[in-house]
């Protein structure tokens, strides 16, 4: 395990365990609460698995009436409660700690609703972000929003981490795609943001929650929009000599006034993984591959086509592949959805960072990584959501070597501190979670940060919801100059520190 | 109420006292002081939607409309960086040059004040983030919001966002500032993503003959994969010959029948995929050429702008209601509306503009329960003169007026900026 500091366990807590335990039986069925060692240990890691912490007790509540009733006994107990979706989350947002319950929303796992005629769908937070496509497509639509976790996240986790995937130039992220949620607060209020009309009035609460990493309340219901499934969709493959011809081109794209549905650039060292694991056919000579998707009506898109291609022979691409059928457009996506295996056959373990980066600044941020990965030793493959910007290096390393783990983790934060002076950020889709909470200090300045800690103040006085996450820890900013306390005083006094 | 304090800032003010700030510094400096002295202000720009909102409960007024400008403009990185209280009109020239634009289509609220054009400033459409038709298909304006700077209620410059589309670091308050009316900070920096114009466009108008087969429209036309960017019914309302009379000359083009009841919808993009979708539409929608009408681009354009300049209640006297539902209620509302109020409907079926005589003020609470029990809000856009307010002219239940107070007060624990102007407290 990777050392973290984490919130001061209140010993008085762990001392209660029987009797919270017993007290929570009372408010859900005593089948939800799990307390025993064997049965805690499935909960003690999200999808960073480098850290683990044992709960105090896995609570799993069936409905938001047991949710809210939950929330306020442990408001009223001073009881820390970590809630948790799928557990599929990347920056260990839902890691578990010694003296909090974690709330799992794993028996919300039903859609309540589809209302075409809305052109809407009223989903529990369990249901998995393809299930509701699923639930929807034998008409047509699909819900927009595709992380490539898809199979397996929940919407519920993605309205915390504010999920994205592939195709979020032309169609948003999940804020974007989300028109109410259902959520409890820390103190068991039971609040509902938006619902099936557009916007909302006055303070755009559910905006704030979407991403919020489940720091403000534990969403119990959403409601999402659904799309019709474009007429046609067609991919283009296309393997460039070098990294600026192929960055060039993406960025050509998008200023002569194309927005694809998806696109996807590879390096070198990613292409050759994925072709080895995946057989895709991909062009193994070219230094940047480029995946361009696109989708409209049929001359739309075969119009858009010809421009992807002028464009791309016109930045000297050496191979350039149009897909003719639905298969073979699939076939384009494999390889690329098949990084994260593909690498992970390459090294015992490999460390999947997230970052976003001004689209123009590609060859500046791969040539940085490129020397990063010389000074320390360690592979990296990169690709990149290039519609959007988000970019995703894949450090490959070995875990059980803990000094490769301990350079792997410096690696990773000299990337996302490279994405920040390119102008980027942190995190693209993430989250901050645990994982990246003292580099909140790159990006934001002590006023921009209290600020914020002031909104989670006001709607979880005590800091007991999700606590540890997301803020940095005062002390390590402090000891990096960047967070300014005067003469010891600290703006929030009563905020916990750690 | 607070009583108008000197200060010390050497800030300039012009003859009605009104503070200048010219810089993120001055405004800044300027609500530090303020708040040390307990003396709130309203925040205003060019004062083009200022009319929108309860007034607020404050002696000072700060405009901010010296800060403006261009800061960054990236086309090839779809977005642009501004000051604040830069002129839509200014950010809209600079787009159009490089074939972009804000996809959210700015309202122009001009009309219905004073019955001439004034888009104001972009901190404005911040402010209140009201979109215009094609908001069913790109989003709002808080959709198109990547980042901002600005000012809390004790004076701290805050920021939050970036200039990319994925960012989930930390709380997303560009959202939370987007339709905030000024009471959470005083904004100095926008920036916002763009998007390619289309081409061209087009726009069928179709002569429904029941509120069934307008909203059997509207269904099909969201449910199409042959994207529509703008669908609007525009009713005839023979009761009242004053409305007849405008909205039949605000919508005179060659070739629609402004006369009678239409619903109109707008095919974006190139010369090909715009023919393309219309005869997809067509079959669709199970429209004989005979039945309908085509404006083409010369027609269709200025009829959007007429849309979205809501040019059919320009300089209206009465009060004018925004209310948004969800679409498959909207028949029964148009049941209710008919020969009752004027009215028009956007956003596919959603959006509905209706205007309530001003001897009828006690309708808007008749309106406010439709919109409640429909599931969706109303706001009162511009009031009559002898509104009283005994009706708020927000939306708003219990427990997210509770939560707006904290949020409120974790922005602005002393109600410095605007107190009052969306809700009593907030």
């Amino acid at each position: 395990m990777s050392e973290i500091a984490l919130p001061k366990i209140d010993s008085s807590i762990l001392n209660r365990k029987g009797e919270i335990v017993k007290k929570l039986s009372n408010l859900t069925n005593i089948e939800n609460i799990l307390s025993e060692a064997d049965e805690l240990r499935p909960y003690e890691t999200d999808a960073l698995s480098v850290y683990t912490q044992t709960p105090l007790a896995v609570v799993l509540p069936e409905n938001t009436e047991e949710v809210s009733k939950i929330l306020k006994y442990c408001h009223s107990e001073n009881i820390k409660v970590v809630p948790r979706g799928a557990g599929t989350g990347l920056s260990g947002g839902a890691l578990p700690l010694q003296d909090a319950i974690l709330l799992g929303l794993g028996k919300f796992n039903k859609i309540l609703e589809i209302d075409y005629e809305n052109k809407c769908v009223v989903t529990q937070p369990g249901v998995t972000n393809l299930g509701i496509t699923h639930a929807v497509q034998h008409k047509g639509f699909y819900y927009a929003p595709d992380p490539s976790s898809q199979l397996a996240c929940s919407i519920g986790g993605n309205v915390a981490e504010n999920s994205g995937g592939v195709h979020s130039l032309k169609y948003g992220t999940t804020t974007n795609n989300i028109l109410g949620v259902q959520m409890v607060m820390m103190d068991g209020t039971i609040c509902r943001f938006g619902g099936k009309s557009f916007d909302q009035e006055g303070y755009d609460l559910m905006g704030l929650i979407c991403g919020s990493e489940g720091l403000l309340g534990v969403v119990t219901e959403v409601t999402v929009k659904i799309l019709k499934k474009p007429e046609v969709v067609r991919a283009a493959l296309i393997g460039f000599p070098s990294i600026k011809e192929g960055g060039d081109a993406a960025s050509e794209i998008i200023s002569s006034g194309i927005v694809p549905a998806g696109m996807e650039i590879m390096d070198k060292a990613l292409i050759e993984a994925t072709d080895n694991f995946s057989k895709a056919g991909y062009p193994r000579d070219a230094e940047l591959l480029l995946i361009v998707e696109l989708d409209g009506t049929e001359s739309e898109v075969n119009e858009l086509i010809k421009k992807v291609e002028a464009i791309c022979k016109k930045n000297n691409c050496s191979s350039l592949k149009l897909s003719n059928s639905e298969k073979e457009r699939l076939s384009f996506w494999a390889g690329r959805k098949a990084a994260f295996p593909a690498c992970g056959a390459m090294a015992p373990d490999y460390y999947c960072m997230d970052g976003s980066i001004p689209r123009g600044k590609l060859a500046e941020a791969l040539l940085e990584i490129k020397k990063l990965s010389e000074k320390y030793e360690l592979p990296v493959a990169n690709c990149f959501h290039a519609g959007d910007g988000n970019l995703h290096p894949l450090i490959m390393f070995d875990g059980n070597d803990k000094e490769q783990l301990r350079k792997t983790e410096e690696f990773g934060s000299e990337i996302l501190k490279t994405c920040v002076r390119l102008g980027g950020v942190i995190t693209g889709e993430h989250g901050v979670g645990i994982e990246k909470r003292e580099l909140m200090c790159e990006m934001f300045n002590d006023n921009d940060i209290q600020q914020q800690l002031s909104i989670k103040k006001s709607l979880d006085e005590k800091n007991l919801l999700n606590p540890g996450k997301v803020y940095p820890i005062l002390r390590k900013c402090a000891e990096e100059g960047r967070v300014h306390v005067h003469k010891n005083k600290d703006k929030f006094p009563d905020l916990p520190r750690f | 109420m607070s009583t108008k304090i000197k200060i010390n800032s050497q800030i300039f003010q012009d003859s009605d006292n009104i503070y200048y700030p010219k810089d993120e510094k001055e405004v800044s400096d300027l609500i530090r002081e303020l708040y040390k002295k307990d003396s709130p202000t309203e925040i205003i720009g060019n004062n083009s939607k200022s009319f929108i909102g309860n007034k607020t409960q404050s002696a000072n007024t700060t405009s901010l409309s010296k800060i403006s400008g261009i800061i960054d403009y990236r086309p090839e990185e779809l977005y642009i960086k501004v000051k604040a209280c830069t002129p839509i009109n200014e950010i809209e020239k600079v787009l159009s040059e490089n074939s972009q634009e804000l996809a959210f289509e700015p309202i122009d609220f001009g009309y219905i004040k004073d019955g001439k054009s004034n888009k104001g400033t972009i901190a404005g459409y911040l402010s209140s983030n009201y979109a215009g038709s094609r908001r069913f298909k790109v989003g709002s304006v808080r959709d198109h919001v990547l980042g901002f700077k600005g000012v809390n209620g004790k004076g701290d410059i805050i920021k939050s966002g970036g200039t990319v589309v994925k960012n989930v670091t930390g709380y997303d308050l560009s959202k939370l500032i987007v339709g905030s009316f000024g009471t959470l900070v005083a904004l100095t920096e926008i920036t916002l993503k763009v998007l390619p114009k289309k081409d061209s466009s087009k726009t069928i108008i179709v002569y429904p003959n029941n509120f069934e087969q307008i909203y059997d429209l509207f269904n099909k036309l969201s449910s199409s994969s042959s994207e529509i960017s703008g669908a609007v019914f525009i009713p005839e309302q023979s009761n009242d010959k004053d409305f007849s009379g405008k909205r039949n000359t605000v919508f005179k083009f060659n070739d629609l029948k402004s006369n009678i009841s239409f619903v109109a919808f707008r095919v974006e993009g190139d010369k090909i995929s715009i023919e393309e979708k219309i005869s997809n539409l067509k079959k669709e929608l199970e429209l004989s050429n005979p039945d309908i009408s085509t404006l083409d681009v010369y027609q269709s354009e200025p009829f959007w702008k007429k849309i979205n300049n809501l040019e059919v209640f320009e300089k209206t006297k009465h009060n004018l209601i925004r209310m948004v539902i969800p679409p498959a209620n909207g028949s029964k509302l148009c049941k209710y509306l008919e020969n009752k109020h004027n009215y028009f409907i956007d956003w596919c079926g959603s959006l509905f503009w209706i205007e309530v005589n001003s001897k009828k003020e006690e309708k808007i609470k008749d309106l406010k329960k439709m919109a409640n029990d429909f599931g969706g809000y109303l706001t009162v856009i511009k009031t009559s003169s002898v509104y009283d307010y005994g009706e708020p002219i927000f939306t708003v239940d219990k427990v997210r007026l509770m939560i707006s107070e904290k949020v409120k007060q974790s922005f602005d624990p002393k109600r410095i900026l605007n107190p009052g102007k969306m809700y009593r407290g907030v």
